[in-house]
Formats: structure tokens, C-alpha cells, sequence
């Protein structure tokens, strides 16, 4: 098992963003995570990509415990794992192409690192990735000038450039146009297939993460509502998960559920 | 009721500004009636006329460039050491670690550089390099206390998510903190380098080199002219510096 | 549009400034004959240790504190009459410098014409000049001409800093929303009368933090300057240090620790009621 929670949960003060939660994913498998807003999306993914600390339960990754290591085999560990966030990390007036390169910075030594600050040495590198979600020529563009969609994509080169084992993506097309989510999350679930990698996707979208991925897992309030294939889950089962009783109640949910969902 | 108080204020801070004339005894009379204009006058016109021989402009150029590489490197220095201490200013390195590196930079630049240049003359001699090394002190206080406030403003999500991929502290710091956080740190840099070029000329009046001891010297012995030649030359610095600085802040401070 | 650099267009730019950052090093350390082990040495180290050691206990006998008290006045003194100077000269300049005020501007949307920029430069050039020569310069010119002690000093701040303050509330004068002058000069007003109305409400805050500002520095500025013979507690320092009297000397340097930190707290105060 690549991933392993054991009842794991997480606080933040006095709110519990995660309870007891319980997972296992296999390297290769390719799994989305739903569930309304404030459900624990992020938390879960912040967790697995050992960003917090469980506040219970254990976290267990490719076998190990990553929180009983030291220090330094953590990083080694992290080096592993790649977290795309929803809100890319990138400082403004950093170049494209220096933002993607610093992916590798857990695998290069410090002096390499430093040196592709100011000189970038595998530019093709950082284009071929690029090209593949359509920035090929931002390449020497700062950060600060991409729209939002332009730097989420960055932000999935990054990921991608750095060739980590688990793959885990935090809204990766929040801000994307249907057209260019569609792509990226295509994109993304290639990569994962060709290269055996694991790959953990949060979406907003409920059609998406049931057009892309074979597995499907519920969230809401912090809790597991359901774990199972993506044709197994039913309207109902739905239903439960987003249920808002605060909103007023608009039977019609989202505007395009085409995919037919048979009973589990 | 705040109106009350502001206006107490206002009439207080005249107050201050009248106690302070007359605890001064300024001998307005002597200087402004009886012959006093006329005596600066005198004084002033000596300088009206800078002496421009070959010999006299190449030693003025020379302490030129000498204070102007003391304001520079000194300037230089000052931003290396200020850095350096920032860090853990800025909380980096614990809280202990913190509170000593906030001491010494206090400590570093509540001393005045003319203070500082009487204790590295004692050091160094006299010279340049005594000058070179107060301003550097002086100013890595300041400096580092500029850039540890930066340094404390500046968001941490970039280099968090670079140690979250398992990139190491140095990197984290220079990909992530780094990239938005020079620009400012330039512009702090750059105004203190202006500051500097004043004050090595300053500094040079107790021994420590360049314009500033060309200047005591030649006003000691009342050569006025080549007084005024030095003095033109510290003007051009001045402004030259000022340019240059503010070329460098409107190509790389301004996004 | 879409040009695709086989390589990074920016490596060229930064090679050139390392380069030329390196090319101007190295002069520039022959020049300032930089040195800092000499701190270091082990003679010079005693040297400064004994320096350092004879400021302890710092003097505290009456006398000496009297003359000490008399000393921080008169560097108080020197400091806000300089400043009182400086705000004489400085806002005149200041009103004719900027081009807030100009007639031309109001009707051009801010763009002045020839005549108002020939007026206006030569009081911007002398604000310049006036500000860039370092004020220990002027301390000691009026050392010379007008003799030793308090005078000198405040004659040097009111000329440096009428430079600073002026060309200051020049700009801040222009940085303000030029709209309510423009449409006072416009409909006729005189031009201090536009500015009363139209600029000055918008400017006040900054004029006054800066200006409070300015006398914090004024007053470090008046101890610096005591050191050629300006009065106050730089002149005593200058005088304690040629002594040796390591232990005056330290209890001056106190007093300007305190006379610092005052300052700076009744600056903040003010600026933050005043403005």
C-alpha cells in the first residue's frame, strides 16, 4: 500500500477538520476525492502529503511512518510525493521557467539548486512540460503576469517536472475553463497511467472526477461517506454528500450529470 | 474634544520651538545687523573661485573615488552582514537566537558611524579602511532591521511548498522567500548607499580618508580655494550617486 | 508575437552586470584598502578593550551631570531651531518648487507649460544643492565663520534640511489628488488660496509625519555636527574623547541613547495624533 491512514484525524484548534478517517491506496491507483466546501478536501490532502501532522490515528507512506523519521529522511521522503495546491505557490516576480525548474529541488544538491536560480539549465526540460499543458511560450514570463488558470497549469508543471511517485493534486482546475480542465485532468491521468504513478485528485466537479477516475471518495464534515468505484456511486449517495440544509432547497443539482449512475 | 488636544499640541510644540530660541541666546543681533552678513559674506567669496590645477583635480579625484569606495563597500558589507543577522532576527532560527540578533542590531546602529569611525580608527588607523568598516557596521544595523521587517512580511507559502516537496532550507528561502523579497530589499539598500555617501565624506574629518579629511585639512589651513574644489566634487558624487540609485530603482524596484 | 527563445534571454543581461559588478570590485577594494581582520589582530583588540574598558562606571558626579543636562538641552535646542529655519525657507520654496500651484497645469490636466518649468527648476536646482551637501560641511563652514558653539549648528540644519523639507513637500504636494486645485484655479481662486483648499487638507498628514521625521534625524544630526565644534552633546564627546576620559564619554553616549529613544517615542505619538 502506497498510502495508508489509520484512523487518522486532524485539528485545527478546537475544529476537527478530519475524524478518524481511514484509507488505503495502492501505487498506480488513481483515485478523486468530492464533498462540499469545508469538507476536509484539502486537509486530507495536506495530510497524506505530510504538510500537517495527524492529530491521531497514523499515517503510513510507501511503509513508512514519515512523522517517527528524522528530519532529513522525511525530506527524502517528500521528494516523493508532489502536492499540487489549489492557489499556486509562486512568487510573483519569479520566471515561469525558474518556478517549474525548482520542482527538482529536493533531488538536486543546494549548489545546483542555487545555480538554476539565476541560470536555468534544462530549459527544454521545463518547455516540454509546459508545452504539454499549452505554456510553451511563458516560458521567461513572471508568475505574476500569468491569469489564474495559466498559473494552476504552472503549478502542475512543477509537479510534473519533478516525476514524484504519488501525485497528489488540491483543485488542480478550479480556475480553468471547462475546455482546459477537461485537458489538464486528461493530462494528469496519462501521466499517471504511463508511469505507474498514484494519483489523489480533489475536484469541485463531480462529472469531471467521474469522467476521469476509476475511484471515487466521499468527504463531508470530515468523515468518509463513501469509498467505491466511480460506477457505483448513486444520486442518492450524492445527494447525502452535498446535502446543504441551511440553503433553500433547489432539487436540480449540478447543471450537466451525463454520466448515467447505476445503484451500488 | 480631540480638536482641544491637537490645538494643545500645536501651542505646546510652538512653545517648544520659542523655549529653544531663546535657551540658545542665538546672537541673531551679531549675525544679522552689524556687519555679520558682511562678515560671512567675505568668508563665502573666498570660495567663489575653486582651484582647478592639474594637480590640485587629480588628488580630489582620487579622494573621490576613495569615497566612494568606502560608501560603496561599506554599503556592501552592510547588506551581507545585515542579511545575515536578519535571518534570525526575522524568528528563523528560534526564539532565543531572536531576541540576541534584535540586540546586537540595536545595538549596531543606535552608535553613530562618527562613533564607530573613533573606534576603528583606534583599530585600523587612520585611512580609508577605518571609515570603510564604520559605515559597514552602522549600517548593517539598519539594514538588518529593514530587512528582518521584510523578511517578517513576506508571505511563507512559497518556500513552504518547496520544503514540502523535500527542497532544503537555502533552497526553500531562495526560490520561495527570495524572489519578491530583493526588490526591497534593493531599494533599502540603495537609499542607505545614498545616506553613505554623505556620511563618508563626514567620517573622513576624524582620519577616516576620501573627501571628508582632503576637506578638514584644507579648511584647517585656510586654503578656501581648494576648499571649494573639494566641495564641488563631494556635490557631483552626491548626485551622481543619487542618479544612479534612482536609475536602479525604477529598473528594478518598480514591477 | 510568439517567439520561442531557445535559450534564456535574461542569462545574457545578468552575465554582463556580474561581470561588470566584478570589473568595479576590485578597484573598489584597492581603493577603500578594506581590511576588516584588522579588527581582529590581537594588539589592536587590546587596544580597543582598553578604549572600551575605561567606559566603565560611566561619570556620574554632579558636576558632570549638569554640564550633561545643559549639553542635551542645548542639542534639543540646536535641533528644533534649526528645524524652525528650515520650515521658513522651506515652504516658500516648497510652493514655488511644485507644480501643484501651476496656473498652466490646471488647464493642461497637469502638464505644465515652458515658462512654469523655467520658473520652477532653478528653485528645485537650489533645494537640490542645498540638500546634498552633507550638513557637517555647512557645520563647518559656520564653524569658521561665525565661531564655535550652538549657532553654527543651527545655521547648518536650517540650511540642509530647508533643502530636504522642501523638495519633500514639493512632491508631496504633487502626489496629492490634484482635481480640487485644479478646479479652484480654474474657477479663479488665487493660488495660496487653492492650496489652502484644495491641496493642503489632502497633504497635511504627510507633510506632518515627514516632518516629524525630519526632526528626529535633526536631532542625531546636531550631535554629529558637535563634533566640529557645533555645540551640544557631539562638541562634549569631541572634547571627552580627546581626554580620554573613557568614562564621560560613555555617560554622553548614554544620554544620546536616552535623548534617541525620547525622541523617536514622542515622534510616533505625534504622528500618530497629528497625522
Amino acid at each position: 500500500m502506497t498510502i495508508n491512514l489509520h484512523g487518522a484525524g486532524l485539528r485545527h484548534g478546537t475544529v476537527r477538520a478530519l475524524e478518524a478517517v481511514s484509507l488505503h491506496i495502492a501505487q498506480g491507483e488513481r483515485v478523486a476525492i468530492i464533498g462540499p466546501s469545508g469538507a476536509g478536501k484539502s486537509s486530507l490532502l495536506h495530510l497524506m502529503a505530510t504538510a500537517l501532522q495527524p492529530s491521531g490515528g497514523r499515517l503510513e507512506l510507501f511503509g513508512e511512518q514519515p512523522w517517527a523519521l528524522s528530519a532529513r529522511a522525511r525530506q527524502r521522503l517528500r521528494a516523493r510525493i508532489g502536492l499540487v495546491h489549489q492557489t499556486p505557490p509562486l512568487p510573483p516576480r519569479q520566471r515561469v521557467v525558474t518556478a517549474v525548474l525548482a520542482g527538482r529541488l529536493g533531488q538536486w544538491s543546494t549548489l545546483q539548486g542555487l545555480l538554476n536560480l539565476v541560470y536555468p539549465t534544462d530549459v527544454r526540460g521545463a518547455r516540454e512540460v509546459l508545452a504539454e499543458l499549452g505554456l510553451a511560450e511563458k516560458l521567461f514570463v513572471q508568475c505574476g503576469q500569468l491569469s489564474g488558470g495559466q498559473l494552476q497549469r504552472v503549478g502542475i508543471a512543477r509537479v510534473l517536472y519533478q516525476r514524484p511517485e504519488v501525485l497528489l493534486t488540491d483543485e488542480p482546475v478550479s480556475a480553468m475553463d471547462p475546455v482546459l480542465a477537461e485537458h489538464s485532468l486528461a493530462l494528469l491521468n496519462r501521466h499517471a497511467q504511463a508511469n505507474g504513478v498514484t494519483l489523489v485528485a480533489s475536484l469541485h466537479a463531480v462529472e469531471l472526477a467521474f469522467a476521469h477516475f476509476p475511484r471515487v471518495i466521499g468527504i463531508r464534515e470530515g468523515r468518509v461517506m463513501f469509498d467505491c468505484p466511480a460506477e457505483a456511486v448513486s444520486e442518492q449517495m450524492l445527494d447525502a454528500l452535498y446535502a446543504n440544509e441551511q440553503l433553500a432547497s433547489q432539487p436540480a443539482q449540478a447543471p450537466s450529470l451525463a454520466v448515467q449512475i447505476p445503484r451500488c | 474634544m480631540n480638536r482641544v488636544i491637537n490645538l494643545l499640541l500645536v501651542g505646546a510644540i510652538v512653545a517648544a520651538v520659542v523655549a529653544s530660541f531663546s535657551y540658545l541666546e542665538l546672537d541673531l543681533q551679531a549675525l544679522i545687523g552689524d556687519g555679520g552678513p558682511g562678515q560671512m559674506g567675505a568668508y563665502a567669496k573666498r570660495f567663489l573661485h575653486p582651484d582647478l590645477s592639474a594637480d590640485h583635480l587629480q588628488s580630489v579625484a582620487r579622494g573621490a573615488l576613495e569615497t566612494l569606495a568606502m560608501s560603496g563597500l561599506g554599503t556592501l558589507l552592510a547588506v551581507v552582514l545585515g542579511m545575515l543577522l536578519a535571518l534570525p532576527a526575522a524568528g528563523r532560527f528560534g526564539w532565543p537566537l531572536q531576541s540576541a540578533a534584535r540586540l546586537l542590531l540595536n545595538g549596531l546602529r543606535a552608535i553613530p558611524e562618527l562613533v564607530w569611525a573613533a573606534l576603528t580608527v583606534l583599530a585600523a588607523g587612520l585611512g580609508p579602511n577605518a571609515g570603510t568598516l564604520a559605515l559597514a557596521l552602522h549600517t548593517s544595523g539598519v539594514l538588518g532591521r529593514l530587512f528582518a521587517e521584510a523578511l517578517e512580511n513576506a508571505p511563507a507559502a512559497p518556500a513552504a511548498a518547496i520544503r514540502l516537496q523535500g527542497g532544503g532550507q537555502l533552497a526553500a528561502f531562495c526560490f520561495g522567500t527570495l524572489p519578491n523579497l530583493w526588490p526591497q530589499l534593493l531599494a533599502y539598500s540603495l537609499y542607505r548607499w545614498e545616506n553613505n555617501i554623505r556620511m563618508a565624506s563626514v567620517l573622513g574629518f576624524v582620519g577616516a580618508g576620501g573627501l571628508g579629511q582632503m576637506l578638514y585639512t584644507t579648511l584647517s589651513l585656510f586654503q578656501e580655494r581648494q576648499a571649494s574644489t573639494v566641495i564641488i566634487a563631494m556635490l557631483v558624487l552626491v548626485l551622481l550617486v543619487d542618479a544612479f540609485s534612482d536609475a536602479m530603482r525604477q529598473r528594478y524596484v518598480r514591477a | 508575437m510568439l517567439k520561442a527563445h531557445a535559450s534564456d534571454p535574461a542569462a545574457l543581461p545578468r552575465l554582463l552586470l556580474t561581470v561588470f559588478a566584478l570589473a568595479v570590485l576590485w578597484p573598489g577594494l584597492q581603493l577603500s584598502e578594506l581590511n576588516p581582520g584588522v579588527l581582529l589582530h590581537a594588539e589592536n583588540r587590546q587596544q580597543i578593550a582598553a578604549f572600551t574598558s575605561a567606559f566603565w562606571p560611566p561619570a556620574h558626579d554632579a558636576e558632570f551631570l549638569k554640564l550633561l543636562y545643559q549639553a542635551t538641552l542645548q542639542t534639543l535646542a540646536v535641533a528644533t531651531a534649526g528645524m524652525a529655519f528650515a520650515l521658513l525657507l522651506a515652504i516658500p520654496a516648497s510652493l514655488m518648487a511644485s507644480r501643484a500651484l501651476s496656473l498652466r497645469a490646471a488647464s493642461r490636466g497637469g502638464r505644465g507649460g515652458v515658462m512654469s518649468r523655467l520658473l520652477r527648476m532653478p528653485v528645485r536646482g537650489v533645494l537640490i544643492f542645498l540638500r546634498s551637501v552633507p550638513e557637517i560641511v555647512w557645520a563647518l563652514l559656520f564653524v569658521r565663520a561665525v565661531g564655535l558653539g550652538p549657532t553654527a549648528g543651527v545655521l547648518a540644519i536650517a540650511i540642509t534640511y530647508s533643502g530636504m523639507l522642501g523638495k519633500v513637500y514639493a512632491e508631496i504636494f504633487e502626489s496629492v489628488d490634484q482635481r480640487p486645485a485644479h478646479a479652484l484655479l480654474q474657477a479663479g481662486s488665487g493660488r495660496l488660496t487653492a492650496f489652502f483648499y484644495g491641496i493642503l487638507p489632502s497633504a497635511m498628514a504627510e507633510v506632518v509625519s515627514y516632518t516629524v521625521y525630519r526632526w528626529e534625524c535633526a536631532i542625531r544630526a546636531s550631535v554629529v555636527m558637535g563634533f566640529v565644534g557645533a555645540g551640544g552633546l557631539g562638541q562634549q564627546i569631541d572634547l571627552s574623547m580627546r581626554m580620554f576620559a573613557g568614562g564621560e564619554v560613555a555617560s554622553i553616549l548614554l544620554a544620546f541613547f536616552a535623548l534617541v529613544l525620547i525622541a523617536d517615542l514622542l515622534s510616533r505619538f505625534l504622528r500618530g495624533r497629528l497625522a
